[in-house]
C-alpha cells in the first residue's frame, strides 16, 4: 500500500507542459533531478531544415491542449507501469518553431540508467502515436501538415482511400507523404 | 411533457436534438474555415452521424471523411459511439502514412497547394 502511495506521488509530480515560447530544458531537467536518481535520460526533437530536397522555412505546431496533457500523463502512466522510475518531465512547444530549435523535450531519472534510457525512448514513441499535436511544414512554395507513422498504425482508422488524387474545380489537390 | 423551444443561449431549440461542440484541428480547420462548430443532431446519434452531418455541412471535408480520427470528451473513439447533449467531440485529421514503407512503387509523394 505504502509503494502505491509512493508511485501516486511520483507520478503526480509529472511535469507535462505544453508552452508558447522557446522550452527552457534545464527546467525539466531539474525537474526529474532527484537525489535517489543516479541517471537522467533525455530525448529533444529539433527541427530539421529540409524535406525532399525542399527548404522548410518553418514548421508550425499545434495542439489540441487538454487532450494533448491527458495524453500525456496516459502515457507516463504506462512508462511507470513498465519501468520503475523516479520523475519525467515533457515540454512541446506549439507555433512557430524554427529550424533546429527544440520543439518537444523529454527528461526522465531512475536509480540506475537502463529504465531511464528505455522510458525515454518509450515516451517518445507513445507521443509521436498518441498525443494530438499536428506539425505544419512551410516551405518557399507551399505547407503541409505532416504527421506521424505510428499514429496511424496505432489508430487503425486510417484507409488506403485517403490518398486518392482527384481533381476539384480544375485544382489538383495532392498529399505529401512524409518520411 | 410540453415540447416548448428552449431559447438560452447554447440550447438545442428542439428537445429531441442534442448539441456537440465540434472541435476541428490542423487540415480540417483549414477545410472548413473554422476551429469550432456547433452541430444539433438527433437524440440517439452517434459519433459517427456527427462526421456525416459535418460533411453534410461541410462538403470540402469529404476528402477526409474516411480516414477522419474522432475523439468523444478527450477520449479516441475507435466505434461508433452514441453522443450527448453538451458533449466535445475533437476532428483529429488523418495521418499520412509513411507511404515508402507500406506501398511500395505505388507511393506518391507530391507537394500539397494546401493554402492558409
Amino acid at each position: 500500500m505504502e509503494g502505491q502511495t509512493v508511485e501516486k506521488m511520483k507520478a503526480e509530480a509529472d511535469v507535462l507542459e505544453i508552452v508558447d515560447t522557446k522550452i527552457d530544458m534545464a527546467k525539466y531537467v531539474d525537474a526529474v533531478r532527484d537525489p535517489g536518481a543516479g541517471a537522467i535520460s533525455t530525448f529533444i526533437g529539433t527541427t530539421r531544415n529540409t524535406f525532399q530536397n525542399k527548404e522548410v522555412v518553418e514548421l508550425q505546431y499545434e495542439a489540441y491542449k487538454p487532450m494533448a496533457i491527458l495524453e500525456l500523463k496516459k502515457i507516463c502512466a504506462s512508462a511507470r507501469s513498465r519501468w520503475s522510475l523516479v520523475g519525467i518531465a515533457i515540454a512541446h512547444r506549439l507555433g512557430t518553431v524554427p529550424t533546429s530549435e527544440e520543439s518537444v523535450f523529454i527528461a526522465v531519472s531512475s536509480v540506475h540508467r537502463k529504465e531511464s534510457l528505455d522510458a525515454c525512448q518509450f515516451l517518445i514513441d507513445e507521443l509521436k502515436a498518441r498525443v494530438p499535436i499536428w506539425k505544419k511544414e512551410v516551405y518557399s512554395n507551399g505547407e503541409v501538415w505532416k504527421e506521424n507513422v505510428e499514429f496511424v498504425q496505432r489508430t487503425q482508422v486510417c484507409k488506403e482511400e485517403f490518398y486518392q488524387i482527384y481533381d476539384a474545380e480544375s485544382k489538383l489537390r495532392n498529399w505529401q507523404f512524409s518520411i | 411533457m410540453e415540447n416548448e423551444n428552449c431559447k438560452q443561449t447554447g440550447a438545442p431549440v428542439d428537445e429531441n436534438k442534442v448539441r456537440v461542440k465540434v472541435l476541428l484541428f490542423a487540415r480540417a480547420r483549414e477545410l472548413v474555415g473554422g476551429s469550432e462548430v456547433d452541430l444539433d443532431v438527433k437524440e440517439g446519434a452517434t459519433t459517427a452521424d456527427c462526421v456525416a452531418e459535418l460533411t453534410n455541412r461541410f462538403g470540402a471535408l469529404e476528402v477526409m471523411r474516411d480516414s477522419i480520427v474522432v475523439a468523444l470528451n478527450f477520449d479516441y473513439v475507435t466505434e461508433p459511439v452514441k453522443v450527448k447533449d453538451g458533449d466535445e467531440l475533437a476532428i483529429i485529421p488523418p495521418i499520412s502514412v509513411n507511404k515508402s514503407q507500406t506501398l511500395g512503387s505505388r507511393e506518391k509523394c507530391i507537394g500539397s497547394k494546401l493554402k492558409l
